[in-house]
């Protein structure tokens, strides 16, 4: 039966992401007042690129063909391990949260081998920033981490989301400290708006796009899906660590498993929401003032761990 | 109506948890115009802190430190120095003698340093007074980083009061603590608030800036 979830979960996660990545872009574009795509472009988009046969430069080697294979199928996996809608997933054994950051740093670093690769600036410039980036985030998501299992004694995703579930840890500092760096690095790791801008790559400040600038075709599909499963993982990672209420807890009766599939889909769809009001209300920060906005992350996690020990009992 | 001993405990913590967390939103702020607001938000956390002891601990009289905290931190005060940054045509930036990065830093150190000289003196007391203390000696100590760190006079005056926050954040956590402490430390911050704003005008006036280096300057400290 969990394998049967397992399966499930992960069709799930690689349908609703084209979805989730559409109705951000629609709400942003309402915020600011355009009518904006169809919600249903990102699949349009996605079907066209796959159609498409990619170009390549004459000096790329088989790392630039493989990188969008692998980075995708590393961060499918890392979908596949968090608890979304049941607790009760055939990877659960293995679903740790420190592994789950070693696949999500893998991913990051295949694509930003692949951006330096073909040997242009652009893709030297966008592998330099992402690493940056990572090597920020990296310290600040490992001091989450800490809280998390020392609150919760384990690294164990699923079993994290059954331990805050029963809401026997109660409303906490630490966890507010926790959630709020987590929060930060999610944006940075899916290069939204202050850190970076999802929307475009003709700027001189771009990321990710700088980095992926070399494909086309079907490899650009796959990357585009990329992104967009990374927000789904990020969405759900927040929502079972900090707000698993409503997750079925066993391979009980349909009505638990089809209450956790509606808190989970509410809880994606209030995370689009809240992303797209805080990216149209924020300017994006020059690019070496990223390593002060994940500081700030790293700081508030550090700070989460050392109040786990002036609160009550561990 | 009676609340139980942990619906107390957590709300408490997560209030004053979010002060904390504002004093680092003050720090991290470039723009003066974000360090008024960044203080606005804080004194307003501090009168919900202070209602809510009022409400769970019975204490009625902790509501007037709470509509001392609205009224004048949060609406009054943040208002008139935004008045006074437009009218004097301060410059908007928040100047600073140690960079972002390093007095977030400096900041968090500061915070486990409270923590630190807490947990010794309060061994025996209840865990809800320990992080009290804790959380609002943290306070204190960011607010005078603020005042060390910031060039600006407008920062450094919201440095003071952000620092009278911590003041009151410990005072209002404990019991019994006499209420004559809570206006006068009120007023101080009213008192403070005059002085400061002769005090930009004379500043403003001499020297055509709010940077307190001129100062030093002039009295021949620095050449």
């Amino acid at each position: 039966m969990s394998w049967l979830f397992q399966l499930l979960q992960a069709a799930l996660v690689l349908a609703v992401a084209p979805l989730l990545t559409g109705f951000v872009r629609v709400l942003k574009a309402r915020l600011l007042g355009r009518q904006g795509p169809p919600l249903l472009q990102p699949y349009r988009d996605l079907l066209r690129l796959l159609r498409k046969d990619p170009v390549i430069a004459d000096n790329a080697s088989w790392l630039f063909r493989g990188a969008p294979y692998l980075g995708f199928a590393l961060i499918w996996l890392g979908a596949c391990l968090i608890p979304t809608f049941s607790s009760r997933i055939g990877l659960g054994a293995t679903a740790d949260f420190i592994a789950l950051m070693g696949i999500l740093a893998g991913a990051r670093f295949v694509q930003a081998l692949a951006g330096l690769d073909v040997g242009t600036a652009f893709g030297g410039i966008g592998s330099s920033r992402d690493m940056m980036i990572g090597a920020l985030a990296e310290p600040a998501v490992l001091m989450v981490i800490f809280t998390v299992s020392l609150l919760t004694h384990t690294t164990s995703l699923p079993l994290i989301s059954e331990f805050m579930q029963t809401g026997s840890v109660g409303l906490r500092v630490s966890l507010a400290l926790a959630l709020i760096a987590l929060v930060m690095v999610a944006i940075a790791e899916n290069a939204r708006i202050p850190v970076d801008n999802p929307a475009t790559h003709l700027e001189l400040t771009m990321v990710h796009e700088a980095m992926v600038l070399e494909y086309s075709g079907r490899h650009l599909a796959l990357i585009e899906a990329t992104a967009m499963l990374k927000l789904v993982l990020y969405l759900s990672l927040i929502a079972a660590i900090f707000v698993p209420f409503g997750m079925a807890t066993g391979t009980g009766p349909a009505g638990a498993i089809a209450l956790g599939l509606a808190t989970w889909v509410g809880k994606l769809a209030a995370g689009g929401a809240l992303l797209a009001v805080f990216e149209t209300s924020i300017a994006k920060m020059r690019v070496f003032r990223v390593s002060e906005f994940l500081g700030g992350a790293l700081l508030l996690g550090l700070l989460a761990t050392i109040y786990l020990y002036v609160t009550r009992a561990l | 109506m009676t609340l139980s001993e942990s619906t107390i405990y957590d709300v408490t913590h997560l209030l004053n948890g979010t002060v904390l967390l504002l004093s680092f939103a003050l720090l991290y702020q470039r723009r003066l115009f974000g360090v008024l607001s960044a203080f606005a938000m804080q004194s307003l956390a501090l009168a919900l802190a202070a209602a809510w002891q009022a409400f769970a601990n019975d204490a009625p009289h902790l509501y007037i430190t709470a509509s001392i905290a609205l009224f004048f931190k949060t609406i009054i005060i943040p208002v008139s120095l935004h008045r006074i940054v437009i009218n004097l045509g301060i410059h908007r930036e928040v100047e600073t003698a140690l960079g972002i990065g390093a007095t977030l830093i400096v900041g968090a150190s500061l915070a486990a340093l409270a923590i630190v000289l807490v947990l010794p003196v309060t061994a025996a007391s209840v865990a809800l007074t320990r992080e009290n203390l804790a959380l609002s000696l943290s306070v204190v100590l960011l607010g005078l980083l603020m005042m060390i760190t910031r060039r600006n006079a407008v920062t450094q005056v919201v440095g003071f009061m952000s620092l009278e926050n911590g003041l009151l954040l410990a005072a209002v956590g404990v019991r019994g603590m006499p209420f004559v402490v809570e206006i006068s430390a009120a007023f101080a911050v009213m008192v403070a608030f005059i002085i400061f704003g002769v005090f930009f005008f004379q500043i403003r006036e001499r020297f055509d800036t709010l940077d307190v280096s001129y100062v030093e300057r002039f009295r021949g400290e620095r050449h």
